[in-house]
Order: structure tokens, then sequence, then C-alpha cells
């Protein structure tokens, strides 16, 4: 193999930052009665109690800071810690919610999602939770022929030049393009990213999916069989189009 | 500096030992001093081929444990004094050869040899990880059917990650692609795959196309390696892909049925 391609994330790296989603439930909060707070919350908890314990939150106060309830964060967390809730965030708070959050070593999200890295005065970086956003954005790059029984997995974008053989797996958080014949499987957005696709000159794959929706060889169509083409999804489904056919 | 090269094929009966027996003749034959390992412990083969199965004294596990010195268990071939084998042993397992006790054995072999042939044995378990794990050179040998081309390819993937040079970080195996039992009448009657279609799915250097031929089964009877049946157009094959693996031109034969028949016209058989 060429020095240019790592192939298997066996190095003797202790650890590694992974992009990851997660899907963690946002309290939106439009009042600052925690009292009436803890008791909505005991509600629904006593719904499904299994679901909420130790349930991830984060604390969404958009709302109530827009009718000028300036929560006390310390407080408000309490509450929703003896609901049995964890609060792993908050977003939409003022200054000084926000630097109460990160003295409680909460980190604090933008409204549109993501870390807020635009605080004046941060005091100390909270620790990296796992929903800590990090984006990874390194593209790995392989020129030899991926051959049956080899699997590669990319925790970016996955670029391959040469051909990838039936029997062998290729697999990438972010996108896939190989510039050859793809004739094993091919996953894209591995993690869960729907926006992910997979693009190759020669379409032969025994199994192609994007976030875990996928067709077999079977299922591809023989008008795409053979051609390049690109891969995406749209409304839960897998779309592919020959990239030489003109809409 | 001497060379290894490993005979490999992942499918079994596709032609690995003769390859091994008839690479390393011609190699010798050449001029250059050549052994030949067999690494099917347990399944020994190669010394039939060569015909020296009635001169085994001593073997490869009785090497890598101490109960032999190399020189005493390599047998000198009858045919051309620059030729080496050394056998594997029938009454022993994969289990006995050790990735430690190869090493050692192969670098005292490059100290007095120049080429170094390995007949890995099938299968993608520890003989044959071991047969081309020190490899410089790997002639890959495949038949034209979809099932051999397919363990080839996983053949590949082997060697391109878990040799030494590759968990070294070196500049990778040379990768050779031998053609065997090629017949190009029933390739145009669609029985089996043509030489594009094999190329098309490994795209890997050809160093030769051997006939299907008679010639093959009856050098193994006779224990004779079939490079030296010099008129048989497998012989003629393996004599061409020695040429060309030592780096001289040589127009590629036995792909098509034309060339055939000029073969027969020139007296091959």
């Amino acid at each position: 193999m060429s020095t240019n391609s790592k192939k298997t994330p066996n190095t003797s790296l202790a650890l590694e930052f992974k992009s990851s989603n997660f899907s963690v439930p946002v309290l939106a909060l439009s009042s600052d009665d925690l009292i009436t707070i803890e008791q909505q919350l005991q509600e629904k908890a006593s719904v499904a109690p299994d679901f909420f314990k130790n349930l991830p939150v984060v604390i969404d106060l958009q709302a109530s800071n827009k009718l000028e309830c300036n929560i006390d964060i310390e407080a408000l967390t309490a509450v929703i810690k003896k609901v049995g809730l964890l609060p792993i965030g908050i977003r939409g708070g003022n200054a000084q919610q926000n630097k109460q959050a990160l003295n409680l070593l909460i980190p604090v999200y933008s409204v549109n999602h993501g870390v807020t890295t635009e605080e004046p005065q941060k005091q100390q970086t909270p620790a990296p939770t796992p929903e800590t956003e990090t984006r990874d954005t390194s593209t790995m790059l392989i020129t030899q022929p991926i051959r049956s029984g080899q699997r590669i997995y990319a925790t970016g974008d996955l670029i391959i030049t040469a051909q990838v053989s039936s029997g062998a797996e290729i697999m990438a958080e972010g996108n896939i393009h190989v510039y050859n014949t793809l004739r094993g499987r091919a996953s894209a957005g591995i993690q869960g990213n729907k926006d992910a696709r997979i693009f190759c000159f020669d379409l032969q794959a025994e199994l192609i999916s994007i976030a875990g929706i996928y067709k077999v060889s079977e299922d591809i169509g023989a008008s795409v069989r053979n051609k390049p083409v690109q891969i995406y999804l749209q409304n839960q489904a897998l779309i592919i189009q020959d990239l030489l056919q003109h809409h | 500096m001497a060379r290894i090269i490993v005979v490999t094929s992942g499918k079994g009966g596709v032609g690995k030992t003769t390859t091994s027996a008839a690479i390393a003749m011609g190699l010798a034959k050449k001029g250059h001093k050549t052994a030949v390992i067999d690494f099917d412990v347990g399944l020994r083969n190669l010394d039939l081929i060569m015909g020296c199965e009635r001169r085994v004294v001593y073997d490869f596990v009785n090497v890598i444990n101490g109960e032999a010195t190399l020189n005493q268990a390599l047998i000198r071939d009858k045919n051309c004094n620059l030729l080496y084998i050394l056998p594997a042993s029938q009454t022993r397992d994969k289990d006995a050869l050790s990735q430690e006790g190869v090493g050692k054995i192969l670098e005292e072999l490059k100290k007095d040899f120049k080429y170094i042939v390995c007949d890995s044995p099938a299968g993608i378990e520890k003989g044959a990880h071991l047969a081309m794990y020190f490899a410089d050179d790997a002639f890959i040998v495949t038949n034209p059917e979809v099932s051999s081309v397919r363990d080839s390819d996983r053949m590949l993937g082997i060697l391109s990650s878990k040799s030494r040079r590759a968990e070294q970080n070196e500049e990778p195996i040379k990768e050779y692609l031998l053609l065997s039992r090629y017949s190009p009448d029933r390739v145009k009657l669609g029985e089996m795959l043509s030489l594009e279609d094999v190329q098309d799915i490994l795209s890997l250097h050809l160093l030769g196309v051997i006939p299907e031929s008679k010639s093959v089964l009856n050098a193994s009877n006779s224990g004779m390696p079939v490079i030296l049946d010099e008129k048989s157009d497998a012989g003629q094959a393996y004599a061409d892909i020695v040429d060309r693996y030592l780096g001289e031109e040589r127009p590629h034969r036995f792909i098509d049925e034309d060339k055939g028949f000029f073969r027969k016209l020139f007296g091959g058989k």
C-alpha cells in the first residue's frame, strides 16, 4: 500500500476525534416558574419513567428569554436533575446564563447548532462530551485497488482512484468518490449523514448504502448499471442518477 | 540482492506447484542460483513434481526446529546444479511453521541464493500467510474462471495489507499475473473467462498465459518440471515467463486461436 493511503485505523494513537451526530431532546422553556416546570416535568416523566431516566437534554432558553424571564441556570439544572434528566447543554441563553452554565461545566450551544465559540471571555473549555460536534473534514485518498476482503473506513470523505473489487467494503462518514469501477459494497454517511453521496465511474456494486438506507445489486436498475452515477437520498429513498444523462 | 518470489493463488488446484517448479528451474537454467521451498506442510507435493521425493531426508520443519541444518535439508536438483529444493514436512501441520523461524531461514538463504521461490499452499491461512509474508515479488496463478479470479483478488488484498513490506511501509510487493490452464477454444465457446475478463477484474501486470496442456500432467507424473519439455506449449510458456520476469521482451503467446494454429504448424505439441 502506498504511504498516502491510511487503511485501517489501527494506529498506536490512544484516542481519536470523530464526528458524530446525536439526536438529543431539547427542553424548550417558556416560563421561569421553577415549581411549575418541575411539576410538568414530573408528569411527563411518570408517563415513561424508563425513557426519561438519565435522559440527556439540551435546555433551550430562547422563548423564555424573549419573555424576559431570566431563569437561574443553577436552580434550573437542579430541578431538571431532580426529575432524573441530565442537562448536557444550553442554548439561547444570555451572557450571564451562559457563564453560569460553563461554571457548571455545561456546554453552551449556539441556536443554529454547534458549540458557540464566540464567547468573549471563556474561562475554561468544558470537558468535551460526546455530544460536542467536532467536524472532521479529513479526506482519505487511496490510489491502490481495494481487493476482495479488504475493508476501508474513512472518518470524512473517501476518494479512491483505483477499482473496488467485489467482496471489498468501503465505508465513509462523509461522501464516497470512486474514480474507477465500483464492484464491492459502498456505504456513505455511515454515522447517519443523510446528505452524503456516492459517486462512481462505473456502477457494478454489490450493495450501496447512504445513512443506512441500502440497495443490493439486484435492485439496481439496468439503466444505471455500468454507468458513471451519483447516488443520494431523497425522501428516504436512494436515487441513482446517471451523471451523463442531461435533465 | 536476492529476491523472494511467492507463487500463490488463494484457490487450490490452479497450478501453483507446477508453476513454482517450472519457474525455479527456469531461473536456475538461466544461471541464477535458486532455491524453491514447499510451504504446504502436511500436503507435500513439490518434491514429486521435482522428482526428488526419494531423496528427502530432512525438511523445512526440521530446519525451523533446529533438528537439521539448512544445508542438510536442501536437495540439489538432478537436472540443474544451481537449483535446490527445500521440501515440506509431510507428518506435521502448518502450525509447525513460525514467522520467526521462516524469516530466519529466508535470511540465511538470501546470503547464498539469487532467487528464492516460495510455493504457497492453497487458502489464506497460516501456511499461505507465511509463504507470502517475506516476499518481494508475487506470482498470482489464476485459472480463467470466476472463483479462481475472486480468490486471487482476495489474495492480492492480503499481499497489500498483511505482508512484511506492507506492515513496514516499504515499497509494496510487485504483483504479476500468470493465467494458467487457458484454452482459447473454450473462451470462444464462452466456457471460460477471456484474458480481458480476468484483467478487467484484477488489472495486474501479465507475466504470461500458460495454455491448458497435456504436457503438464505428463511432466508431473514423470517428476520433471514442465519447463524442461522444451517442445511443449506449456514449457515454452513458462520459458517466456521466466524471460519476461528477468526483463527480456517476449511477445505474448497462447492467447488466441490463430497463434495456436501457428504453434501446431511449427511443431509445438
